[in-house]
């Protein structure tokens, strides 16, 4: 264990959670067909009439994008924990921060990134115009990171609660106002057709400020969980 | 001297027995302050000349929503000293101040939306204020719900503690993203209202509740924590002396 390098043990740790994803296929694709199908109700909830879901459309595309990465954030540590390579993670000599980020890294790259392959559908199905979409897929980029980091804050809290899911949008969705806002705003600016410089700016500060700082917040709640 | 304070305050038992004595003095103080100030702003004090008589909520309405943000700032600073010092007493302040907090944001939401009717015509508008309100709200219901969720209490006050700083850590960025959500998307003219300077007879009783609210947090998180403090210690030789005495 000792010889292992911080940057290999991060490496296939993160190559040992994308190799377990992807033998179980059908939950890689169920949060983006949650993203579709979220998105899908909101027609049929508001009414048809174009000019108004013209105008929801960014909301839409983003709270359904919230929802879909809250849904998929039980998964982050669950199998570790319930198989006991969580602890083992603990015990290791490299920093619980690093190993967390790679984890979170896995489960963005498996759940998160998904929703930004399918934002353009989306946006077409919800008359976002078209040159507002490459705005709508940077602010994805940006911001679904950040779900996952903040995410995984609340996940690690609740991880050894038998029914966290519900506690977990209780702790988590109040921390995605920011992203949702900015992330909003930059796909209606865009639409009217002003420079969005600012918001994606802030998207990126929050991206870093959170990469910094969520997998020390997770690692501390991990060991509590865990104790 | 201040450090054999602290070593003291940390210890159950004393901190128990010195809490049961402070209460009274913090109600009896309360009780006061809050005759006075409620008697001075509902009677004494003018009416407002632009809003009349029902400007006098905000005696109730201001304190609360002041009191809201404090009893966050001071739970996340016992859940701080708690992770990092491992005391037990800090622990307990955090997990009393959750219920009294949310009460107190409830009641600052309240009495808004109440003086909302009458000032703008509707019970509730997506103000920045308002806004960043209701998400306190939710913080406070996540901890509350968090730490009820969790059997063993010791690992609830830290794993709540974690969440206090994480939500300190986010509020200034939810109000300023709040804020900026909130001047580009409503015209600012119906919900921003200019406070004037305002006069002496107004401030004292304003200010006489805010002390007033205090010292009833004070004395509630005194109380709540000699609670937990004798359901945590219920298999020690003390409270059990303690329970057979009082029970002669």
């Amino acid at each position: 264990m000792s010889t292992l390098s911080l940057t290999s043990a991060f490496s296939l740790l993160l190559k040992r959670d994308l190799v377990l994803a992807y033998r179980r296929r059908s939950e890689l694709i169920n949060p983006m067909l949650f993203f579709v199908l979220v998105t899908a109700m909101f027609p049929l909830g508001i009414g048809n009439d174009p000019k108004l879901i013209e105008a929801v459309g960014p909301g839409v595309v983003w709270v359904a994008a919230l929802l879909a990465s809250l849904l998929s954030l039980d998964s982050m540590f669950r199998s570790d924990f319930e198989d006991g390579s969580l602890e083992q993670f603990m015990l290791s000599a490299h920093p619980v921060s690093i190993l967390v980020l790679a984890k979170i890294l896995a489960h963005w790259l498996v759940t998160g990134l998904p929703l930004f392959i399918v934002a353009p559908l989306l946006a077409v199905l919800l008359n976002i115009p078209t040159s507002a979409i490459p705005t709508l897929m940077l602010t994805l980029i940006l911001g679904t990171p950040v779900l996952s980091l903040i995410g995984s804050v609340g996940v690690a809290l609740t991880v050894g609660l038998r029914r966290g899911g519900v506690i977990l949008s209780l702790l988590v969705l109040p921390l995605y106002v920011p992203v949702l806002i900015f992330g909003t705003d930059a796909v209606k600016t865009a639409i009217i057709g002003i420079p969005t410089t600012a918001q994606i700016s802030i998207l990126g500060a929050m991206l870093v400020g959170s990469l910094v700082l969520a997998p020390m917040a997770t690692a501390a709640s991990l060991r509590i969980s865990l104790s | 001297m201040i450090i054999r304070f602290f070593h003291q305050m940390g210890s159950p038992r004393y901190f128990y027995n010195v809490a049961g004595k402070l209460v009274p003095w913090f109600m009896v103080s309360f009780l006061i302050t809050l005759v006075f100030g409620l008697y001075y702003g509902l009677f004494v004090a003018p009416p407002d000349y632009q809003q009349g008589e029902s400007y006098r909520i905000m005696y109730i309405h201001v304190p609360s929503a002041w009191m809201s943000m404090f009893i966050y700032v001071v739970m996340a600073v016992s859940g701080l000293i708690s992770l990092v010092w491992r005391i037990k007493m800090t622990e307990i302040v955090v997990i009393s101040s959750a219920t009294v907090g949310a009460s107190f944001t409830f009641l600052a939401l309240a009495t808004g939306s109440l003086w909302g009717k009458p000032m703008w015509g509707t019970w509730w508008v997506w103000d920045a204020r308002l806004t960043s309100e209701l998400i306190l709200l939710f913080l406070y219901l996540g901890i509350i719900a968090l730490h009820s969720a969790i059997e063993d209490k010791r690992v609830a006050a830290r794993a709540v503690s974690i969440l206090a700083l994480v939500g300190v850590v986010n509020i200034p960025i939810i109000h300023y993203s709040v804020e900026w959500w909130n001047t580009l998307h409503q015209p600012a003219s119906v919900t921003k209202f200019d406070k004037p300077s305002m006069d002496m007879s107004m401030l004292i009783p304003l200010l006489t509740m805010a002390i007033s609210f205090k010292l009833y947090y004070g004395a509630v998180v005194l109380m709540r924590a000699r609670a937990e403090i004798v359901e945590r210690e219920r298999n020690s030789r003390w409270v059990q002396e303690m329970v057979e005495q009082e029970a002669k």
